[in-house]
């Protein structure tokens, strides 16, 4: 097996990882403080897709400029979601919340489907099919820059959450409820404005994501099953843990086609979250639950 | 004075009557039907949609070509099998029930399997215009006939016309990569081509890898870089369109320039997706495929009628769909010319007498085998060459030299 084959389909699986590292990272941003699951995340993700699609065929404008406005609506999105919908379940048995998100997800999808039909939609941007050579060594262009995006972002949610007064107010609900209501924050404002930012992540995500692959409606169950064996591998609520599950589920997929069979890709991030759910069933970087 | 009618003089009259109605022909005592009821079977929805579309053109344009070329009417009953094999079994009982001489149809093997056995058992001719799964005329049915090649046909053209390609290129190819996608058609493909390619001592290349690949896959990186590593002068592919636009990007991505991408029989690249997805970047892309005669006389004609029906579209996109899915409403027609009648068997009788040698498709005249399947249907060399797909071989059906080695062609 020529090594330059080897290293040229670990860097692309590493730089996809990183852009599914940060769509997991909005999922584990949610359920870390909301401790709601988001399983309508795949289809939230596609619908950034299919925005950042309408702006380029509308405007032109690239998806990395289309980054800002779509993160935007989507945190008024998430936040308004979160205040309107999900918060009277917050308390209820897990089953509703599943239920409600389930919902919520198939009307998404079969809206996406009236809106735009079944056929694949995708950008084309110039650099879309440009690479960066180092020697033997290949740099898919538009992978590097989502990658590049992917790291600036999740590093600004960590900087977020630990420097500033509202990152740290929301870890605190997060880690202490009542101890937070006591102390007179406003805990169902800094939840919605976790799901907010969570849902914002997730646009960043799909933006980037739209220079990789088509879009199609069918797209949103396939990546929000993709985002929960990132976050369970990662660590359910662990932000580091969700991009370390990105990577690895993104280098797994790349190494097996390479060395076993292409068309089992995605068999082998399955078999790389039984390992963990047998071995360390809460996560790489996940806390143990006493 | 009224003279009136006793009893046995009414029995006599009765009698005589009824011998009259027993020993008169058919076409005496019912009417002959003035115009054929061809029950139209395609997938006009769901996954296969698209071509299913592309082939209704083709229905849609028959019945004013045809009049005018035979004086035959027909009414077409049109039926969606939305993709399902289950859809199109119902669709077709129905259609026999609501009057259908004939069917016609459905584009998909499988569909083609169940209609089939419900024409048979029904006894209703069934004319396939597009199913390449060679078990179909191999029942035994006395109702199905098929205007289409086999997939082993497919697989054989496709691969002597890659030798024909490189004789008249002057380029000999050593090695090449085959892909393929994973689903029936593709393994169905891959089969064919292990079967046949070794006794293809004539063909100068030998296949480095073979890889397969998931047709929902949103990413190739890994397939390609498998291909490119291999280091073959031409890529063998065979795919449909999505993959197909997928890996053309891929290729440019990872700077893997081959002499070519050629097909021995799938559909994808000379589709007008691939073309307006892709731009520049589907030029030179080779699929060896069942097509019309760009220089036959019916050709023009069925363009003509084409552009009527579909003016911002253009028939060269159709080809193989509309091409076909015509021939199979013509075969019909033509029999029913002949038959004089909508009789079943004798409509079959008449289909199985076919000999139609005006057509579009290329290769010999339409003439059903004991089993009901036309042999010698011909493949051309269908290149893309400025935006459009052109038929490149055989020589005399074409309108433009192969292109080969593409000039995007760096040696590794």
């Amino acid at each position: 097996m020529p090594w330059d084959l080897v290293l040229n389909v670990a860097i692309a699986g590493i730089l996809t990882g990183l852009v599914y590292g940060l769509m997991a990272l909005g999922l584990s941003v949610i359920f870390g403080v909301v401790r709601v699951v988001n399983f309508a995340h795949g289809e939230m993700m596609t619908i950034a897709m299919y925005a950042a699609v309408v702006l380029f065929a509308a405007f032109r404008l690239d998806p990395f400029l289309a980054v800002l406005p779509v993160a935007v609506a989507f945190f008024a999105f998430g936040y308004l979601l979160q205040a309107g919908l999900i918060n009277p379940f917050i308390t209820r048995p897990e089953h509703s919340q599943f239920m409600l998100l389930v919902a919520v997800a198939i009307v998404l999808v079969n809206g996406l489907l009236l809106a735009f039909g079944p056929d694949a939609r995708n950008v084309l941007v110039d650099y879309q099919l440009e690479s960066y050579a180092v020697g033997r060594i290949l740099f898919d262009k538009a992978r590097v820059f989502a990658a590049a995006m992917a790291v600036a972002t999740s590093a600004a949610l960590f900087a977020f959450f630990r420097f500033t007064r509202t990152g740290k107010a929301i870890r605190a609900c997060a880690d202490n409820y009542l101890g937070a209501k006591v102390v007179g924050l406003n805990v169902k404002r800094y939840y919605a404005l976790t799901f907010g930012l969570g849902s914002a992540c997730v646009a960043v995500a799909g933006c980037m994501m739209i220079l990789l692959v088509d879009v199609t409606p069918s797209l949103g169950p396939a990546y929000t099953l993709l985002a929960f064996v990132i976050v369970i591998v990662g660590g359910l609520g662990s932000m580091g843990g969700a991009l370390l599950g990105g990577v690895l589920i993104g280098l797994s997929e790349a190494l097996a086609g390479v060395f076993i069979e292409p068309s089992a890709k995605s068999m082998f991030s399955f078999a790389l979250l039984i390992l963990v759910l047998l071995f360390r069933p809460q996560g790489l970087l996940g806390r143990k639950v006493s | 004075m009224t003279q009136r009618i006793n009893r046995r003089q009414f029995n006599q009259a009765a009698a005589g009557l009824a011998a009259a109605a027993a020993f008169a022909p058919f076409g005496i005592v019912r009417a002959q039907a003035a115009k054929l009821k061809v029950g139209v079977l395609l997938p006009r929805s769901g996954v296969q949609g698209f071509i299913g579309q592309s082939c209704q053109k083709g229905a849609d344009l028959a019945p004013g070509v045809i009049k005018e070329m035979l004086g035959v009417d027909i009414e077409l009953m049109n039926a969606d099998t939305e993709s399902n094999v289950d859809t199109a079994r119902t669709r077709a009982e129905r259609l026999i029930q609501e009057g259908a001489h004939v069917l016609v149809g459905p584009f998909d093997s499988g569909a083609a399997v169940a209609i089939a056995q419900v024409a048979e058992q029904r006894g209703v001719p069934f004319v396939i215009n597009i199913a390449a799964a060679p078990p179909i005329t191999k029942q035994g049915y006395k109702f199905v006939f098929r205007n289409f090649q086999t997939a082993i046909d497919i697989v054989r053209n496709g691969l002597d016309l890659i030798g024909d390609l490189f004789r008249a290129s002057n380029v000999a190819p050593r090695t090449a990569v085959f892909m393929h996608v994973n689903d029936t058609f593709g393994q169905a493909m891959a089969k064919g081509i292990g079967a046949i390619l070794p006794g293809r001592t004539q063909l100068p290349f030998k296949l480095v890898d073979t890889i397969s690949y998931d047709p929902a896959a949103k990413d190739l990186t890994v397939e390609i870089s498998k291909a490119r590593a291999s280091n073959p002068d031409f890529l063998l592919l065979v795919c449909r369109l999505n993959d197909a636009i997928l890996l053309r990007r891929e290729m440019v991505k990872q700077r893997w320039n081959p002499m070519g991408i050629i097909s021995p029989g799938s559909p994808g690249m000379y589709e007008e997706q691939y073309f307006k997805t892709l731009g520049k970047l589907s030029e030179y892309s080779i699929s060896n495929v069942p097509w019309y005669n760009p220089k036959a006389e019916l050709t023009a004609v069925v363009e003509k009628a084409f552009l009527k029906q579909n003016p911002k579209d253009k028939l060269v996109f159709h080809a193989l769909n509309v091409g076909f899915t015509f021939e199979a409403i013509l075969i019909a027609a033509d029999a029913f010319k002949r038959a004089r009648s909508t009789e079943p068997k004798t409509l079959a009788e008449a289909i199985r007498q076919t000999n139609i040698a005006k057509k579009m498709m290329l290769g010999a005249p339409i003439k059903f085998s004991a089993e009901g399947q036309v042999e010698g249907i011909g493949s051309a060399c269908v290149q893309n060459l400025g935006g459009i797909p052109t038929v490149v071989l055989p020589q005399d059906a074409a309108t433009a030299k192969p292109v080969f080695p593409a000039p995007y062609y760096k040696k590794a």
